[in-house]
């Protein structure tokens, strides 16, 4: 693993918010997450990749939901009236997430999180901040920032997130 | 940014109130007659100065009297004053100096005529008319004061004090107005007289008495703007404006929400409920036009600072230039004034380098030295048309071509010069012989026009040889709101923008052609129009197109006609834009998105791309699109 990596691993300490997508555990930092919401069938947008759901209306606010379970291919996807979303702040972005169920907010020291190994899987460990054990279960801490605003989620405009004028 | 923003703000409310401490000085200075003649040159200055300084015009140099007398608040000290009107007078014709009391004496003997804003001002008015007028503002707007009752007609004095004591500025000026006594009526009861004297002298700076009566919000917004020495103004932050805003497209929405749900009742039953939410509905209406009118600015604002960008480049490249601007009042969405300065300044810049000649060339070509350059707003439609027009050589269309060919960019002989002149717009592109600090790297003319298309307009170039070019920016009236018809596609809804659509019609089989076996065309009176299924383009889940199903729309953008077929047409509404690529990004055919009275997002066609869509889609034979 590269030491950069390493350094930011073993940086990692705060509160986390845990939630279940299929049969694994995830958690994301606290600060990051905006509110959790029941889901609502979003506006399809045409030609999006199947993993973006569509577009809701967050109180006059048009947010972009993803579906990480169709990212990642975690089980075929359900929506009832457990699904939830995740509205996410990501830079100055308001992003929702559907995932299968919030479980948890855990607080976690930095000695606490073990460097994930490095595979090849679905989710880029570039994405990963770390595993956390707790109470036997493990959970997979993932760098929400990064991952969602990455080119291959294709959630922001490159060309449009340069453009100074944006407001 | 957010000082350009500050500043525009300043301008747009006419406030002198300005950071740093205002110092508040008399100008006068007398104009060459051929500039005092011209309006334009005058409205110039006076922009000019508005820049730099809040302004109470006292005299308008006219083509008879070339005299400008104002009262301009600036902490940008006299020098800044000085340097403007250098560029309109001879130094020694301009007096500036700070104000003092006795500088508002000068005036009570001007012209009369002249429109008086501001406090001192004001008492210049209660000078000149004889008290009736005064008296009955007072009463006009606050009947309730039997004090004013009792007087009608009284001599202004009656007024004056009462002026006096709002202001509480000493000008000891209306001791020598005619009337009663002045010490025995402001002694009388001078906290109650205060206010509505306030108000009567605020409203007086416009017109006596008559506009009061009438007078309601929206038409002191409308003067405050118009008038631009008027001090009636406050500061705002544009947060707080936007946020306004904000709120009234979410009570636009609530309404609509509402509308919809008692539309369900029984009307006999909820008479008193529905009469209610009609009246809301249209208090609603009322409320976010004038809310969106605050953020509406003139044209003057972008205009006004092109005379000095102008005199700058025409004197550094040695050309004579003369600037003429026309519908300086056209107003303009804020967002969009601040965003078309830096493209509109490009074009400016590009027109004085490549298309006004040297005054000798011109002379050869048989021109007079003196080149013009005119900016030019208009309102069209929906949109504001904004045109950069000069009478110098044109386009150059062989050496556009050459340059094309040489960086490797398809182009052939045959091109139409609409074609040619967009070659401009390619990133890197400059024919340019040499690179100078004004213009020739190449860089500018593809920014300017992925600038004005972000902001939802377009950029045309027209040209001749010889002639001159005109470029015309046309850009929608304001990035808020959208005349919308709302269509529906299978479960989805989409809003096509009213100006696009030109009709629609029914599907008749016989309408309905192919061409060469793949493209879709509809035969309307004699036109071939390509047919574009909006399922098609994108890709509705669980709907067949049926050719003789639905209904057609007729829409027409960047000169492109084309027929988009749809299951529904839902209606026509004002809508709310809401900008997706604030949280995700760009979408193809997509110009925004809105929020239904249901709550849902509906999203809005950009129809030029939902055209060229459809054409491809027409291409790759009835397939879905690609990517």
């Amino acid at each position: 693993m590269e030491p950069s990596m390493q350094v930011r691993a073993t940086a990692v300490c705060g509160e986390y918010l845990t939630f279940t997508l299929g049969r694994e555990e995830y958690g994301i930092d606290i600060l990051k997450v905006q509110e959790i919401r029941g889901y609502e069938p979003p506006t399809r947008i045409a030609h999006a990749p199947p993993f973006l759901k569509g577009v809701i209306n967050l109180r006059g606010v048009i947010v972009p939901i993803v579906d990480l379970r169709i990212r990642f291919d975690l089980g075929e996807p359900t929506y009832d009236q457990f699904t939830v979303v995740i509205i996410l702040n990501i830079g100055r972005r308001v992003v929702g997430m559907v995932v299968d169920g919030v479980s948890d907010v855990i607080q976690l020291k930095s000695d606490e999180i073990k460097p994930a190994p490095e595979f090849a899987s679905m989710l880029d460990t570039r994405y990963i901040q770390g595993l956390a054990t707790v109470q036997a279960r493990m959970i997979i801490l993932i760098d929400i920032e990064r991952l969602l605003s990455s080119p291959e989620m294709a959630l922001i405009d490159t060309e449009s997130s340069v453009n100074p004028n944006e407001e | 940014m957010r000082a350009v923003c500050a500043r525009l703000e300043a301008l747009s409310a006419g406030t002198q109130r300005r950071a740093g401490a205002d110092v508040r000085y008399w100008v006068e200075c007398t104009l060459s007659p051929e500039i005092a003649a011209d309006a334009a040159s005058v409205d110039n200055l006076l922009a000019a100065l508005a820049e730099v300084a809040g302004c109470d015009i006292e005299l308008r140099p006219t083509a008879e009297a070339p005299r400008l007398a104002l009262w301009a608040s600036t902490n940008q000290g006299e020098a800044a004053l000085r340097e403007i009107l250098g560029y309109y007078a001879f130094p020694e014709e301009i007096r500036i100096e700070p104000g003092g009391p006795g500088a508002a004496h000068a005036l009570s003997d001007a012209d009369a005529s002249a429109p008086a804003g501001g406090a001192a001002p004001a008492y210049g008015f209660f000078d000149d008319a004889p008290g009736g007028p005064a008296a009955t503002v007072s009463q006009a707007s606050d009947p309730g004061y039997g004090f004013f009752d009792a007087a009608p007609g009284t001599p202004a004095g009656q007024a004056a004090p009462a002026a006096l004591a709002a202001e509480e500025e000493g000008y000891g000026f209306f001791d020598d107005a005619p009337g009663a006594p002045v010490a025995s009526v402001s002694a009388a009861a001078p906290p109650v007289v205060a206010p509505p004297a306030q108000v009567c002298g605020r409203r007086a700076s416009d017109d006596p008495s008559l506009h009061i009566v009438r007078t309601g919000r929206r038409e002191t917004d409308k003067l405050a703007i118009s008038a631009t020495g008027e001090a009636s103004s406050i500061r705002v932050a544009v947060e707080k404006v936007d946020q306004l805003i904000n709120l009234v497209g979410e009570l636009v929405i609530t309404q609509a929400m509402l509308a919809q749900s008692a539309s369900q009742l029984d009307p006999v039953e909820a008479e008193r409920l529905l009469a209610g939410i009609d009246l809301l509905a249209r208090n609603t209406r009322d409320l976010q036009e004038s809310v969106m009118s605050i953020r509406m600015l003139p044209m003057s604002m972008v205009f006004s600072r092109f005379p000095r960008v102008v005199r700058d480049i025409a004197g550094k490249l040695g050309k004579q230039v003369e600037l003429r601007t026309i519908g300086e009042a056209t107003e303009l969405d804020k967002g969009l004034i601040e965003k078309v300065t830096d493209p509109l300044t490009h074009l400016v810049r590009n027109s004085l380098d490549h298309g006004i000649e040297t005054p000798e060339r011109r002379i050869a070509a048989g021109k007079p030295p003196k080149g013009t350059l005119t900016l030019k707003a208009a309102h069209q439609g929906g949109n504001i048309v904004i045109e950069v027009m000069d009478d110098g050589a044109g386009l150059n269309r062989d050496k556009i071509l050459a340059k094309a060919r040489e960086r490797g960019l398809p182009v052939h002989d045959a091109m139409s010069d609409q074609e040619v002149w967009q070659l401009i717009f390619a990133p890197g592109f400059s024919t340019a012989e040499q690179v100078t600090d004004v213009s020739g790297r190449g860089v500018g003319m593809d920014v300017v026009k992925r600038n004005i298309e972000t902001l939802g307009g377009r950029v045309e170039i027209e040209s001749a040889p010889g002639l001159g070019t005109r470029t015309s920016i046309s850009l929608p009236l304001t990035l808020a709101i959208l005349d919308g018809m709302s269509v529906r596609v299978g479960a989805e809804v989409y809003i096509v923008p009213i100006t696009s659509v030109v009709e629609s019609l029914q599907p008749r089989a016989e309408d309905l052609r192919t061409l060469a076996g793949e493209g879709r065309v509809v035969a309307i009176r004699g036109d071939y129009l390509p047919l574009i299924p909006l399922a098609e383009v994108f890709g509705t889940p669980g709907v067949a197109y049926e050719p003789t199903a639905g209904i057609l729309i007729v829409v027409e953008a960047e000169g492109t006609r084309a027929v988009l077929h749809v299951d529904e047409l839902l209606g026509q509404q004002q809508v709310v834009i809401k900008s997706l690529e604030r949280n995700y990004r760009k979408v193809a055919g997509i110009s925004g998105a809105t929020i239904l009275g249901d709550g849902r997002v509906a999203l809005i066609l950009d129809i030029a791309a939902v055209t060229r869509m459809g054409l491809n889609l027409n291409r790759t034979t009835h397939g879905r699109l690609a990517a």
